[in-house]
């Protein structure tokens, strides 16, 4: 048995998601907003989080799902601890990304994109075009955005990610 | 300054001027340097005057497009009978380009204004700016910039006392190359899944929310204070080339350079100039081999046709492509053509919304097809299979983005046929396993 849903909208959450309904026209629009709530506070996106946020909003689960699984960024399943997003298109692919992403793989203990390492620590993920190609590899870790990365790196980055 | 790099003496450097002066970040920062002028004089003008002078500047989209601005603002109703919304677009995530991410980074209140007086300008009652989700500092100096921005009064019920209302919200993506296409972007907003819209209508006449809407890219509207400022003249005589391309442009320059990073400079310069002199030239013992000038979503050059090309929006289609973003790949003699556009199909294969049967079909298969060529199982009749698909994916859709994945695709094989045939012909190691 898994635990029941904890609501995410209550208290402060609830107040920060009611403040933004000011900024846009429809309750709709808050949906990208609300799904990013959603992830911070439980890193991932469940089904039940998806109802939970069609309720608030008004809209169907299966309305939100399918915005949910259009957008790479929301996790329909749960990651490591530290999110590892590498870039690989073609600017990066020509400088090396391939590299970067071996050693990170090797060094987290993924054994694949996608997976989590046996200790849940990391995930890495393969990404398009990141937005920063004059500074190949960049990654972003969690939140934070490394230019610059290349293999030989890739330790002393991880180091900072207990 | 300059950003990673300090300023090549051959830059015009307008947008760039405080890259990698992070004093120039704080409201205070931006005033001392010269900044909300343009938006305190934008206040005391009328729409039609702001319309008139962005017109007169020659000022056109930095996005891709190059569509003239102050044409694109006329267009929007003059009667404010429903919402008028502006959006700015900072989904910035064309393959190659980075210049956006550093105006937001260094240069939020450059931004900031540029919104506000374009907003004024076309009657909008809010400007939202859509950030890409995965740029997490351009995210969050935006948001205290914009705090700041309504904290000190430039924005808000009277911006700077005028009586003129501007409300700016910050919209933040999650990750969808598609979002930067403009009508995917207003669905994105509307907490849609972004799916390009057919036009007509235009955003002008029904955008976001279904209301009258403009949707400039950061770049243009980081440029509109500049103008207002200085006058449209000053821009207009920005020009080293066809007198249809003015200003100054930020290119971002990455690949096989010894400097990448990102240059500003006058429409018209030599693009030569700009690879060998400021950007560097190649790598030691290296010689550059292809050149994608606007992003990946144009076709490819030959080293030859870059070193021939003056970079502005004439210029750069005199020789086969298009200006595009002017993030610019500079690829070297050890590059495999092949598998980088190989890569690049993959790219949009990943990035199609899917809604047309010829981009999701068509990027697709492009990808399969260039994966059974490196693979070494590639046929003679791929050639002619790949550029039908191409035709296919070409000025058929919704939005252009299986027309982008068909420009790689068509210019390499055009230019770089020999290296497709050698891994036919089992000339070169496959570089992939078979599928």
């Amino acid at each position: 048995m898994t635990a029941p849903h904890q609501p995410v909208f209550v208290g402060e959450t609830r107040a920060r998601l009611e403040r933004l309904f000011d900024d846009y026209p429809t309750k709709q629009a808050c949906l990208l907003p609300a799904l990013w709530m959603v992830q911070e506070e439980r890193s991932w996106i469940s089904e039940p989080a998806i109802e939970e946020v069609a309720g608030v909003l008004g809209l169907t689960p299966a309305y939100v799902k399918g915005v949910v699984t259009f957008y790479t960024m929301y996790h329909t399943h749960p990651v490591g601890r530290h999110f590892i997003q590498v870039c690989t298109t073609s600017p990066c692919n020509i400088c090396g990304a391939e590299d970067v992403v071996k050693a990170l793989l090797e060094k987290t203990g993924c054994r694949e994109l996608g997976a989590t390492s046996p200790d849940g620590r990391f995930t890495v993920i393969e990404v398009e075009c990141l937005g920063a190609c004059g500074f190949p590899t960049p990654i972003l870790v969690d939140d934070d955005f490394i230019e610059d990365v290349t293999p030989d790196k890739v330790p002393g980055i991880l180091q900072r990610y207990p | 300054m300059g950003y990673p790099h300090p300023s090549h003496p051959r830059e015009t450097v307008v947008l760039s001027r405080y890259f990698g002066d992070a004093g120039a970040r704080t409201f205070d920062g931006w005033v001392q340097r010269g900044g909300y002028e343009g938006l305190r004089k934008a206040l005391g003008m009328t729409r039609e005057a702001i319309v008139e002078e962005v017109k007169a500047s020659g000022l056109r989209g930095r996005g891709g497009a190059g569509f003239p601005t102050g044409l694109k603002w006329s267009f929007m109703p003059r009667d404010v009978v429903k919402p008028h919304y502006l959006v700015c677009n900072a989904d910035e995530s064309e393959p190659g380009t980075f210049k956006d991410r550093e105006i937001m980074r260094w240069t939020p209140h450059a931004l900031i204004e540029g919104c506000a007086i374009a907003s004024h300008a076309i009657g909008a009652e809010r400007c939202y700016i859509y950030i890409r989700g995965e740029f997490t500092e351009p995210l969050r100096i935006m948001a205290d910039a914009v705090a700041e921005a309504y904290a000190r009064g430039a924005l808000g019920p009277s911006a700077f006392g005028s009586g003129k209302r501007i409300d700016m919200v910050i919209h933040r993506g999650a990750g969808a190359y598609i979002c930067g296409e403009e009508t995917a972007m207003m669905n994105s907003i509307e907490g849609k899944r972004g799916n390009p819209r057919i036009k007509p209508p235009f955003p002008a006449a029904s955008g976001l929310f279904g209301m009258p809407t403009t949707i400039n890219n950061v770049e243009t509207l980081a440029a509109v204070p500049h103008i207002l400022v200085r006058g449209s003249d000053w821009h207009k005589g920005l020009c080293l080339g066809s007198p249809k391309s003015t200003g100054t442009k930020l290119i971002s320059i990455c690949g096989h350079v010894q400097r990448p990073g990102n240059y500003e400079v006058t429409m018209g310069t030599p693009l030569k100039d700009i690879l060998y002199e400021m950007a560097g030239g190649p790598r030691p013992g290296r010689t550059f081999k292809a050149v994608i000038p606007g992003g990946s979503s144009v076709p490819i050059m030959t080293r030859q046709e870059a070193e021939e090309a003056l970079f502005d929006y004439e210029g750069i289609v005199a020789k086969g492509s298009m200006l595009g973003s002017a993030g610019m790949i500079v690829m070297d003699d050890t590059t495999d053509m092949v598998y980088q556009i190989w890569r690049l199909a993959r790219f949009y294969a990943h990035e199609s919304c899917a809604q047309c049967t010829q981009c999701r079909e068509g990027t697709a298969w492009t990808t399969r097809i260039l994966e059974r060529i490196l693979a070494g199982k590639g046929k003679q009749d791929d050639f002619q299979l790949l550029l039908d698909l191409s035709e296919n994916m070409t000025g058929k859709t919704i939005c252009v983005l299986s027309d982008s994945c068909a420009a790689p695709v068509v210019s390499g094989i055009q230019k770089f046929r020999s290296e497709f045939e050698d891994y036919i012909a089992g000339a070169r190691e496959p570089s992939m396993a078979a599928v």
